[in-house]
């Protein structure tokens, strides 16, 4: 039974190694990639299932008691995340083949593609600090590979960056840990929260904390660390930028979550109001970026980031509703991202161009893609009755409650500039006169994995009420580390 | 002795940022690596460093050494030891194509 809670990381380990093998044969490796990925969502779902219903499932390999062995906790956050990773997964897996060249697929695409859904998966359900290193070296390194697929000159050099400060941050991760180690003796989370809870988070906790949360801040593109995000996310395909879009910088944010949550929540008023100013300076950073630019894919690359600012706002804030409102918006936000690439992707596609000046008039060639991409803006912004609505106004009261009022402002201020720069996309690419010697090039494929992600956006922002229940649950559950303590140390 | 170590590994970092935060892109590479070696000589040194004593816990024993930042540090070698050759092919790839290994030069924006 609680080996259960693995799953979600070896079934796409094994998946990797069998795509590998059949690499040659690009039709059977296609399929084979749709059945994992669809068996993968069932098998998530399931486990989604029985933890939302029942209790959280805690794996200690090898029957080592918890603080001695290695632990897997499956526990309602890391599951609601892993069912999305595995939509995103699927929805990918469908898009791929009909985006990518067939040399980039011979180049083990699709091996790589499942070694970071393992990789991630590991990061969302790992128990232990150390393990979360290993995990994102795992999704690091099919990461590298992936964003280097091609081997274009612009990609070689934005890949070279994207390495380099991943391969910092790694270190500093690894130095942090030793430092914990060293101070409190122990890797497991759960152990780790306890020996705090006990000492009291003294000084130079909170400063290891901050060392944490410089490693997190740099993966999840943070104010000031996001130069290195925006470019390195529009070189690579389509795909592959869906990918990154929607799983990558939500790992970092979950580890904050996770970390700032369960272990280091007794210095709120330092580490905490720490990360409210940091998310503002997220929002406005990332909104002017977005407007910066008429490369269709930088606009949509810069939108991750004032996402990431309102995700953190909630976190900053650790309260009931904010919480909720971040782990909403967590989900909302991976779904929407992976749509929004993947939409940009068709786009540059069919114009030929990333430049919005040089576009015009496409709704007369593909009227699908336009109002998709309109509705997907939409959901973006927070229109509602959609999704973004919900988690941003769960965030935005939160923060109401706890005074921030000044950030308040700039989290509404921001998202009408996000639904004006993506609004953008659609006036200019796809209003005007229409071109009458384009050449209509067939969208085949591509539209279906994007209608699904946009109804699944929608199904959550009008479902809401069925969702809410559980998100609040989740909630409750994070601002308690006592019962995570309580489920991974049975004390 | 611990103190010695921690002093060196910080000897350590303090020339593997130096080299990352040069022009030359083999010099940023060699940097990584010093940068990931004096992690590593750190996580060593943060379980108590102790000769003669093995890694086993029995009744009346008092004299053991902690396995654990070991099998830490194994670990730790194995990932950036990977990291470093990708590093390396990937810089080298980066020279061949872009004709230039001055980081100032690739920037970004020359080619747009």
């Amino acid at each position: 039974m609680s080996n259960l809670a693995i799953l979600p990381i070896i079934l796409p380990l094994f998946a990797g190694i069998i795509v590998a093998i059949t690499n040659k044969h690009t039709g059977i490796t296609r399929l084979l990639t749709k059945f994992f990925s669809v068996v993968g969502l069932a098998f998530s779902i399931y486990l989604a299932w029985i933890v939302l219903n029942g209790e959280t499932i805690v794996l200690e390999t090898g029957s080592w008691m918890a603080p001695y062995g290695i632990v897997f906790v499956a526990d309602s956050l890391a599951v609601l995340i892993v069912v999305t990773t595995n939509i995103v997964a699927t929805a990918c897996a469908f898009y791929a083949p009909h985006s990518l060249p067939e040399s980039k697929e011979k180049h083990y695409f699709y091996a790589f593609f499942f070694f970071l859904i393992s990789g991630v998966s590991g990061a969302f359900l790992t128990g232990d600090l150390f393990n979360l290193f290993v995990f994102f070296e795992v999704l690091l390194m099919a990461s590298y590979a992936l964003i280097v697929l091609g081997g274009g000159r612009e990609q070689l050099r934005e890949s070279l960056k994207y390495v380099l400060i991943n391969l910092l941050s790694s270190v500093v991760f690894v130095t942090a840990v030793a430092f914990l180690y060293s101070v409190l003796g122990t890797v497991n989370m759960a152990q780790i929260a306890e020996r705090i809870q006990d000492v009291e988070q003294q000084g130079i906790l909170t400063t290891i904390g901050v060392l944490l949360f410089f490693v997190f801040a740099t993966k999840a593109a943070l104010f000031p660390l996001y130069y290195w995000m925006p470019r390195s996310y529009t070189v690579p395909n389509p795909v592959v930028s869906a990918l990154f879009g929607a799983l990558l910088t939500k790992v970092g944010v979950y580890s904050i979550l996770r970390v700032f949550s369960l272990m280091f929540v007794y210095k709120i008023d330092y580490t905490h109001t720490l990360f409210i100013w940091i998310a503002a300076l997220t929002l406005i950073f990332g909104i002017i970026g977005a407007l910066s630019t008429n490369n269709v894919k930088l606009i949509i690359a810069y939108n991750v980031i004032p996402a990431v600012g309102f995700m953190m706002l909630g976190i900053g804030v650790l309260n009931q509703e904010a919480v909720s409102g971040s782990v909403f918006y967590l989900v909302h936000d991976m779904i929407i991202k992976a749509a929004l690439f993947m939409i940009v992707g068709v786009i540059v596609y069919v114009a030929g161009t990333t430049d919005l000046r040089k576009m015009g008039g496409l709704i007369h060639h593909y009227p699908v893609l336009g109002w998709l991409l309109f509705i997907s803006a939409l959901v973006l912004a927070g229109v509602p009755p959609f999704s973004g609505f919900i988690g941003k106004l769960l965030i935005l009261q939160g923060a109401v409650a706890n005074d921030v009022i000044v950030v308040v402002l700039i989290g509404l201020l921001t998202s009408l500039l996000i639904l004006y720069s993506v609004m953008k996309i659609f006036i200019h690419g796809f209003w005007g006169e229409k071109d009458a010697t384009h050449v209509k090039k067939s969208t085949k494929g591509m539209i279906g994995p994007i209608a699904f992600l946009i109804a699944i956006s929608i199904a959550l922002g009008i479902g809401a009420e069925f969702i809410y229940p559980s998100v609040e649950s989740i909630a409750t559950y994070l601002l308690d580390p006592e019962i995570y303590i309580e489920s991974v140390l049975k004390e | 002795m611990e103190i010695i170590i921690s002093i060196l590994a910080g000897v350590l970092f303090a020339v593997g940022i130096y080299n990352m935060l040069q022009k030359q892109l083999l010099r940023i590479a060699i940097g990584t690596g010093l940068v990931s070696h004096a992690a590593h000589l750190f996580i060593l040194t943060m379980g108590e460093l102790k000769r003669g004593a093995p890694p086993i816990i029995k009744e009346g024993i008092t004299e053991y050494t902690d396995p654990l930042p070991q099998a830490l540090i194994l670990t730790s070698i194995v990932i950036s030891f990977g990291v470093t050759s990708v590093v390396l092919v990937l810089a080298y790839r980066t020279i061949t194509e872009n004709d230039t290994d001055n980081m100032e030069q690739l920037r970004g924006n020359k080619y747009e």
